[in-house]
């Protein structure tokens, strides 16, 4: 069976995760963002790559970030957006996600963005069309349950070779909630891929998933030890349901041990930057005074997010 | 009618026999083997050379869908499936909707299976009312009314002192239980196995702890009640570990595995194929092992379908929302030859784990050829592989993980109580 997001030239037909992807490709998607970043500092903030083309975002979760961002994207290539908020409505309407799917490809969409809580629904879709025919029909996978969200993993390697230029000689930390996490799923794929010798986990058991060190990183659960010497420390979302149960006992004690604060901080590089793929708790993962200091790097890679956005609907519209 | 099964290879794992001789068939009822009972005359010779003829299989798990769920299968096209597939008595779980759990609808069940006069078909009833864990069922009027065994499914049996209360009762009157060890807690909201591939594929787990404690549990209240407990679908290397101690102290335990576990793992789950949605999970590389194992040393006692028949609604959806299971009947032998194949086991003995051990747990007259028994045989050709596919399967189930797959093992004659129902 053929890597399903690829097409038979080796060549990224779908975005599904970042997971087997060649390094080249994901580097070509870098490269090509780079001059989009510049974009929207012009008066005219917009390429023609798209003109004519329909992206349909397709969210079956809600979003308004993501969302917003890929339709941001989506615009500035001159495409037509179609924001479809389905949420829980199909469901009770009894129309099945294929079924959907099928509607939107006879309104001639070109490109689906698609959200799922369900972990691999992306991969559902981007299978269906393959198999029915209609290959010239993209998936973008925006967030598949706990599994990929690869457009964040790649904004993050961006972001990451904005500041630090190479990936070889790096030491990158992820903290939290890498349980529940896509954007930790996509960034290890992604770091490991690009030949990023040592990545972290750091958190408390119930937050890490089994095996984790399968996919190629170091656990910590001892958050000042996986701190130090590194060069990259990305902090993930602890969602608020999370923070009281049998995961966790409360978002102080979370805190406590797992917050970053500028006294934990201050065991990394002198030049480390810190990220977060948004939305922020203060005071729950993240101080303010981390937050706002001079190391955080997370306001840019929301822009950066839309360039490299841009640049995976251009390239897979091409293919 | 009086049918003569000619030169084929006679095995019956009960009796230890493997010769290639005549089997003789009278009154629905086998006659002999060999030599021809006085004044023989065939009404019917079926030509059996180079093939094997066998007992007729037995399935302790599969789902016919009724009543409840006849958009996923009736009665007719699983019977159909079953004698396609050899099977010729199998056991069907009590989670239908409503449950087996009241007599009226055991009778109904197994009248229409009599009406239509294929495969037998012996219900398990429900442990608890509505299958919902708290309220015993009638059992004595349920085994009046032809259960089998009492079972809970694949339905979470959360409240322990229930579980102790219904072994205790079903003791009492000698019936067996049988339960899926799975703790209901840990394996909340899971859908594969909890490990290397779920984690990668961010799919809710299910832990081995979930097995390997509900065992722990079940082994120590058969220790309490000395009820005769069997265990549905085994599929983690602890658990059979576990039988294995608690057979070698001598407590009244088996234990089953589903066919398809004997072939797959959780690394087959791929890109989130909705056909690898099973339960138990698909479990690791190393599981599976130790339960071919089990298998072929015996601690496994017999080896099951699991048939489940699911529509493509139930499997053209995300992996964790598709439906659990997969059609079998007609794989059942397929795939217990292709792991006895691989596994260089005996065919007497592989067909012993679909066959006369089955029987023993189902405790009715089946699953072997002595002479005055029923005339349930299957005749099928050992080295002919055939492809599955959606039109090569009778069951109206068409999804399994094996699609495109090639087996061995072609059906060619199945015989009900001295009936031929299928032949192909």
């Amino acid at each position: 069976m053929r890597n399903p997001q690829l097409n038979a030239q080796g060549e990224l037909t779908h975005l599904l995760t970042l997971e087997g992807l060649p390094a080249p490709i994901i580097r070509n998607i870098l490269d090509t963002a780079t001059p989009f970043v510049g974009i929207a500092e012009r008066e005219v903030k917009k390429v023609p790559l798209l003109r004519g083309k329909a992206v349909f975002n397709l969210f079956f979760e809600n979003s308004t970030r993501t969302r917003t961002t890929f339709e941001i994207a989506a615009k500035r290539l001159s495409a037509d957006v179609i924001n479809l908020n389905i949420g829980a409505s199909s469901t009770t309407k009894g129309e099945t996600l294929l079924d959907t799917v099928d509607n939107l490809v006879a309104m001639d969409a070109d490109i689906f963005v698609v959200r799922h809580a369900q972990s691999g629904a992306p991969h559902l879709i981007a299978a269906h069309l393959n198999a029915h025919g209609r290959s010239h029909v993209h998936v973008v996978n925006a967030g598949d349950g706990r599994h990929s969200h690869p457009t964040q993993g790649l904004l993050d390697l961006y972001t990451i070779r904005h500041y630090k230029k190479e990936f070889h000689n790096l030491t990158v930390a992820i903290v939290g909630d890498v349980l529940h996490s896509r954007v930790a799923r996509s960034l290890i794929h992604g770091l490991t891929t690009l030949g990023t010798p040592e990545v972290r986990v750091i958190g408390p058991k119930t937050l890490l998933p089994n095996k984790v060190e399968a996919l190629g990183v170091r656990v910590f659960h001892d958050m000042r030890e996986g701190l130090k010497g590194c060069d990259v420390v990305v902090m993930l979302r602890l969602q608020s349901e999370r923070m009281k149960g049998a995961l966790l006992p409360s978002a102080g004690e979370y805190f406590k041990h797992y917050g970053l604060t500028p006294d934990k901080l201050a065991l990394a590089k002198p030049d480390v930057i810190v990220m977060h793929p948004g939305p922020m708790n203060r005071g729950v993962e993240i101080d303010s005074a981390v937050a706002d200091g001079d190391r955080a790097v997370i306001l840019p890679q929301v822009t950066f997010g839309i360039a490299v956005r841009m640049a995976v609907m251009s390239i897979i519209a091409g293919n | 009618m009086k049918i003569e099964i000619r030169n084929g290879r006679i095995i019956d794992p009960a009796q230890g026999t493997d010769r290639v001789a005549s089997l003789y068939v009278a009154a629905g009822k086998f006659a002999g083997i060999g030599k021809a009972p006085e004044g023989w005359t065939a009404n019917r010779v079926i030509d059996a050379g180079g093939l094997v003829v066998a007992p007729g299989f037995i399935d302790l798990s599969a789902r016919l869908r009724e009543p409840g769920f006849e958009y996923k299968a009736t009665l007719e096209s699983e019977m159909q499936a079953a004698i396609a597939g050899g099977v010729t008595s199998l056991a069907c779980p009590p989670d239908t909707d409503p449950p087996l759990d009241e007599p009226g609808l055991v009778e109904m069940l197994k009248h229409r299976a009599r009406l239509l006069n294929q495969a037998h078909v012996y219900p398990v009833g429900a442990l608890t009312v509505q299958l919902q864990g708290t309220t015993l069922t009638e059992m004595g009027e349920l085994a009046e009314a032809g259960c089998v065994a009492f079972s809970h499914a694949d339905m979470p049996l959360v409240d322990t002192q229930v579980l102790l209360r219904a072994m205790q009762y079903a003791s009492t009157f000698g019936y067996r239980v049988w339960l899926r060890p799975n703790d209901p807690h840990l394996g909340r909201l899971g859908v594969a196995h909890d490990g290397e591939v779920a984690t990668r594929l961010g799919l809710p787990g299910i832990p081995a702890v979930a097995e390997t404690i509900a065992i722990m549990t079940i082994v120590a209240l058969l220790r309490e009640t000395g009820v005769r407990v069997h265990l549905c679908r085994l599929s983690t290397a602890e658990g059979v570990a576990m039988v294995r101690a608690a057979k070698k102290e001598g407590l009244p335990v088996s234990c089953d595995v589903a066919v398809h576990h004997l072939h797959l793992c959780d690394v087959d789950i791929g890109w989130f194929d909705s056909h690898t949605h099973m339960v138990p999970p698909l479990r690791t590389v190393r599981d599976r092992a130790a339960l071919r194992a089990g298998v072929a040393d015996g601690t496994i006692d017999l080896i099951c379908s699991d048939h489940a028949p699911v529509d493509d609604d139930g499997k053209q959806v995300p992996f964790g929302e598709a439906e659990p299971g997969a059609t079998g009947l007609e794989l059942l032998l397929p795939l217990t030859l292709k792991w006895a194949m691989e596994e260089k086991v005996p065919l007497s003995a592989a067909l012993a784990r679909i066959t006369c051990e089955p029987a023993k747990l189902l405790g009715v007259a089946a699953g072997d050829l002595s002479a005055g028994a029923p005339a349930d045989v299957c005749v099928f050709d050992p080295e002919q592989f055939w492809t599955v596919e959606p039109r090569a399967l009778k069951s109206q189930g068409k999804n399994t993980p094996f699609l495109g797959m090639e087996v061995p093992g072609k059906v060619r004659y199945t015989l009900v109580s001295g009936q031929v129902v299928y032949e192909a």
